[in-house]
């Protein structure tokens, strides 16, 4: 039998919600009939809407789309005018104020606190300069992320922009594949190091020669989420740049028949890849779904990843400054847990149209890149007083911070996250001092099992958890080590459970005080604890507390928003109109 | 009137009559109860797995762990709540850090 999630989509789904979403819009968050309101909210997806988590009723978080992370000149400025315009709440968050972006793990863009009757006038301003929401949540084609510096990059054996691009063009406001039984995440690589991160999503094209022709191999089945992480499987696939386009549309396809409707839990194709086998998934794509001969798979470059690879010599992220192949430079500034102030993003924008092309674009690990900056230009943009907030040369702990969004404003997180990846990065950097030669140290910070901030491939994982502590709850966090991509990905290994929030930050002095220790010569993070079998990683530290302080141990999820003065769920102004005065509810 | 329930967003939380009632991330004392070993499970709803109604009990399993000894799985039904007059659809909740017993079998709610 389908699921609820699939009749409300077998009534409404795809580009029609538009003509609905707009007619609320114009009328009022009032307008929605409340027995509506969750087929509505679930379909308002498909279009970049997000409802609030409880407490935050009426408000919506919008993610915005740019495949492979690609924001064109005069596109960053209007999208901090959008957030400084539209995004800001009733309280605001005391590290980031009142308006801010999200640069996501998926090189896409979020907006929290936006309201419904602002939709029209957003989607405008949007859409007039080459920016959308279509299909950035729901159940289709997501955005499709790649290496951030495709076709700038030295690295680069095949330009895969111009194929995200076409991808992009061809899969979005597609009829044929706008109803998925749940989301379908892609991603497209050209470059030798790895930086797509192709292991971790459902469809995954990587550069591989066949025949003395470049193309790509195909894997399938990726994905963290809900404790059931899976690598991405080969299945003996190779198919040029110009063919990408119809094994994408064959295996979408192929997901869109045989993907599970009654059981959303069960609904990613890793399951599929799962139940059927990478050898049967080929053989019902070849038979079922594309009208050519599939070549089997090309030489791949996987022994040349380096991308967060676990090497001295690997590279951890886009940080930096980099020469392209055309003889300027791209610069890559580390956004601490991918928020920028709305005002911050404005000014970025000018930098960008000074000193490069105007073109920005997004990484993987919640960076900016600023692109085609020629030579003589650097050291006038190193030197803006913007890049003392977003480094080029962070420190390690600051550059190496990824976190979701949270119990702030979503519904699943169990913790809250930004801010306190925040204050961990800021304490880990003033008191804690890296062994020597470790450039990169990845912590990333999730709140929940759904793994939006990909825990599992860091060094560090964070997920949230509940302890207790003196017989109080308290926030924690499960604790995972050694994870990471490369030729020979590898998905941490939980090793602590339930530490206490607080204990955090004296869990991982202690871990690398260890690592300095107790590792072998030349041996990596990494190494270390894949060298090690469970019983001794549990014996390596000891979770206690130091002089950090965490102001956010209580129960978040119980407050309306956890940074408000009064932070009570009655305290609530939600839900409100469209100027936010609050809306008498059917309660009162 | 019939009552709808169903759970959202990844199993975030629980709507009963298109209102949201039952959020993950809470702490639920179990007894009597075959989740793990402790004899008072102090269990982390992590995830809503399914959903019935028994009227006029809500109610759910949810994923999660035990704080107390990490044992990590699904439970039994919970009782979350209760609509008690259908016609007005007023859903009144359980306190989730007081004790719960779960039990073996509910009515599924079922799409209509």
């Amino acid at each position: 039998m389908p699921s609820k999630v699939e009749n409300w989509k077998s009534e409404v789904y795809g580009s029609e919600i538009r003509e609905h979403l707009m007619e609320f819009a114009e009328e009022g968050w009032d307008a929605i009939p409340e027995d509506e309101h969750d087929a509505w909210f679930e379909r308002f997806k498909w279009w970049g809407l997000y409802h609030q988590r409880s407490g935050q009723e009426s408000y919506f978080m919008m993610r915005i789309g740019t495949p492979n992370g690609v924001i064109e000149p005069g596109q960053l400025e209007v999208i901090g005018e959008v957030a400084k315009e539209y995004a800001t709440g009733p309280v605001d968050n005391p590290e980031f104020g009142e308006a801010y972006c999200d640069w996501t793990t998926r090189q896409s863009i979020q907006l929290h606190w936006i309201k419904l009757e602002d939709v029209p006038e957003i989607f405008e301003k949007l859409e007039s300069n080459g920016l959308s929401t279509q299909q950035a949540c729901g159940d289709s084609w997501r955005n499709i992320v790649g290496c951030p510096v495709a076709g700038k990059d030295k690295h680069e054996h095949i330009d895969a922009w111009p194929v995200a691009e076409d991808l992009h063009e061809e899969f979005k406001g597609n009829d044929d594949y706008a109803n998925l039984p749940r989301k379908w995440k892609v991603s497209v690589t050209g470059c030798d190091q790895g930086c797509g991160q192709g292991d971790i999503n459902d469809l995954a094209f990587e550069p591989a020669e066949k025949d003395g022709e470049l193309g790509f191999n195909v894997r399938v089945g990726g994905g963290l989420s809900r404790k059931e992480p899976r690598f991405a499987r080969d299945i003996d696939v190779w198919v040029p740049p110009e063919q990408a386009s119809d094994v994408a549309a064959g295996m979408s396809a192929l997901f869109r028949e045989y993907g599970d409707r009654e059981d959303r839990f069960n609904a990613r194709i890793k399951f599929l890849v799962d139940e059927w086998g990478p050898e049967k998934m080929r053989r019902v794509l070849q038979e079922e779904f594309v009208d050519f001969e599939l070549p089997t798979a090309g030489e791949d470059m996987r022994d040349q990843y380096t991308y967060n690879a676990g090497h001295d010599d690997g590279h951890g992220d886009h940080v930096g400054v980099h020469e392209q192949p055309d003889g300027n430079y791209y610069v890559g500034l580390d956004v601490l847990v991918g928020r920028m102030g709305a005002d911050d993003t404005i000014e970025l924008a000018e930098l960008a149209e000074e000193y490069g092309s105007g073109e920005v674009r997004l990484t993987q690990r919640q960076n900016v890149i600023v692109t085609d900056v020629p030579e003589e230009d650097l050291d006038a943009l190193l030197d803006e007083p913007l890049l003392e907030d977003y480094s080029p040369d962070p420190h390690p702990f600051m550059r190496g911070s990824i976190a979701c969004t949270g119990s702030e404003f979503c519904s699943l997180s169990i913790t809250e996250t930004k801010n306190r990846q925040v204050r961990y990065a800021r304490w880990l950097k003033d008191n804690v001092e890296l062994p020597d030669g470790v450039q990169d140290f990845h912590i990333h910070l999730s709140g929940c099992t759904a793994s939006c901030a990909q825990p599992q491939i860091a060094d560090v994982s964070l997920r949230g958890m509940k302890t207790r502590k003196d017989g109080e709850p308290v926030e924690a966090f499960d604790i995972g080590l050694g994870g990471g991509l490369g030729e020979d990905p590898h998905f941490a290994d939980w090793v602590e459970m339930r530490v206490a929030a607080d204990e955090v930050p004296g869990y991982i002095e202690n871990l690398l005080a260890a690592y300095e220790d107790q590792r072998e010569d030349g041996e990596t993070f990494r190494e270390f604890i894949a060298a090690r079998e469970e019983d001794a990683l549990q014996d390596l530290a000891t979770a206690e507390e130091t002089s950090y302080e965490d102001p956010y141990m209580h129960n978040t999820k119980m407050t309306w928003y956890p940074y408000a003065e009064d932070d009570d769920m009655n305290a609530s102004p939600a839900p409100t109109d469209g100027s936010g005065q609050p809306l008498a509810t059917s309660d009162d | 009137m019939t009552t709808d329930v169903h759970q959202l967003d990844d199993g975030a939380w629980i709507s009963v009559n298109d209102s949201r009632e039952i959020n993950v991330s809470d702490l639920w004392l179990l007894a009597r109860h075959e989740f793990c070993d402790c004899e008072m499970a102090d269990f982390l709803a992590e995830g809503v797995v399914e959903v019935g109604v028994d009227a006029p009990d809500i109610a759910a399993r949810f994923a999660g762990r035990c704080i107390q000894c990490g044992r990590e799985g699904v439970t039994d039904w919970l009782t979350v709540g209760r609509v008690i007059d259908p016609d007005d659809g007023q859903f009144y909740g359980v306190v989730p850090e007081s004790v719960h017993v779960p039990r073996k079998r509910t009515r599924l709610a079922r799409p209509e």
